[in-house]
């Protein structure tokens, strides 16, 4: 089970990461627990100073604009 | 290569719908083919280019570059970079917490914060393509002075006290910066990705824009705003401003109601005055910033925005008399 977080304030953007997230992750058959952060100061304490981020088993992995689809695989599969 | 838009807006608007040249509705179809097919055109080219170069402007490298610096440096690279760093509002929470973070002043902040929506280099671009090099120089100066001024102020008053107490706590260690990979291929497919996120996130505001400045164009009789909004009126400034604070749109879409409004006879400084207030004062951008500053800062902020605007069209109106 990966445990990922998406860091954001709810903007589309952050919205289409963890959708794109979860598409992937059925896709490949691999269990994930998600989690939208939301809360300005938990971001900001992860160092992350652009949203969307995306957080793999407590290691960021991404931050500032949708992540590319092979990229998400990479996570996925790593 | 800016001669081909007319161009093709005389082919499509004369030949293929044949209206008579001379009408309100060809006038303003002709507004409207030209602007849409320039400024898309320049908006795809601009942000595709900047995209390339994009890792390089990153704003946890900004607050690199921010970092440890004197108050007076701060100032400066703060807006010049505000400037050359297009970033989505939805991230200026957490820009605002990593800048406070790492020790830079909150007047440097805020002038970041302001100079940023206001100046960018594609609405910069296209604004000089559009009404000229000699007017987007003007506005880049101002809004530069703008978001200078008001980090100034904000330092000099200690307004400190207004960011929320809870900014204060956070700890947010080493800045994440995931890997990039720097190859070529992995840049064009970053800057594509930023085209289409870019473009996917304004192209209503810049349709909406054209299809404002077209009416006005087409439909608006020469001396409306003459009579007016011309320079012996003295309410015509803030009359602009205050119109442009409920309304909101991207820097790049402002640009073709402000061409329609110059031709029309509007003062520059009026005209300016009013594009600033469109972009810099925005509802959205506020309610983010709450997050983040109590109240009283917000209106202070409001309130030095709206009086500085005024201020750059009454000055520019004398300017260029």
């Amino acid at each position: 089970m990966k445990s990922i977080k998406v860091l954001g304030s709810g903007c589309k953007t952050c919205v289409n990461t963890a959708k794109l997230i979860e598409d992937k992750a059925r896709a490949l058959g691999v269990a994930i627990e998600i989690e939208k952060v939301t809360d300005m100061a938990a971001i900001a304490s992860h160092g992350v100073m652009r949203t969307p981020g995306v957080v793999v088993d407590g290691t960021v992995v991404h931050a500032g604009g949708m992540p590319q689809p092979d990229a998400v695989e990479a996570w996925l599969k790593g | 290569m800016l001669a081909l838009f007319p161009w093709l807006a005389d082919a499509l608007t004369y030949r293929l719908l044949a209206l008579d040249p001379g009408t309100r509705l060809a006038e303003a179809v002709h507004f409207f083919i030209e602007d849409t097919s320039k400024i898309f055109v320049l908006l795809i080219l601009i942000v595709f280019v900047m995209g390339l170069f994009r890792t390089l402007l990153a704003p946890e490298r900004v607050r690199q570059i921010l970092e440890g610096r004197s108050r007076a440096l701060g100032y400066v690279l703060a807006v010049t970079l505000g400037a050359v760093t297009p970033f989505c509002s939805c991230s200026s929470v957490p820009l605002f917490i990593g800048f406070l973070e790492a020790g830079i002043p909150l007047g440097v902040t805020m002038a970041f914060l302001i100079t940023s929506p206001l100046v960018n280099e594609v609405a910069v671009v296209i604004l000089a393509s559009v009404v000229g090099w000699k007017l987007a120089v003007v506005y880049v100066a101002t809004g530069l002075g703008v978001g200078l001024i008001g980090g100034v102020l904000i330092d000099r008053l200690r307004l400190e006290r207004w960011v929320e107490g809870y900014v204060w706590q956070i700890r947010m260690g080493a800045v994440a910066v995931p890997g990039q990979a720097p190859g070529l291929g992995a840049r064009v497919r970053y800057a594509w990705g930023e085209v289409r996120d870019i473009v996917g996130r304004i192209w209503l505001y810049v349709l909406i824009g054209i299809g404002i400045g077209a009416a006005l164009h087409g439909y608006v009789p020469q001396d409306l705003f003459a009579r007016y909004a011309g320079p012996e009126n003295p309410f015509a400034v803030p009359v602009a401003v205050l119109m442009g604070l409920p309304l909101y749109s991207n820097a790049t879409g402002i640009i073709p109601v402000a061409e329609a409004l110059l031709a029309k006879g509007v003062p520059v400084g009026t005209t300016i005055a009013f594009m600033m207030s469109v972009v810099a004062l925005s509802p959205p951008e506020f309610i983010m910033l709450r997050k983040v500053l109590k109240p009283a800062l917000l209106v202070f902020l409001g309130i030095f925005l709206a009086l500085a605007f005024v201020a750059v069209g009454l000055l520019l109106n004398g300017l260029f008399m």
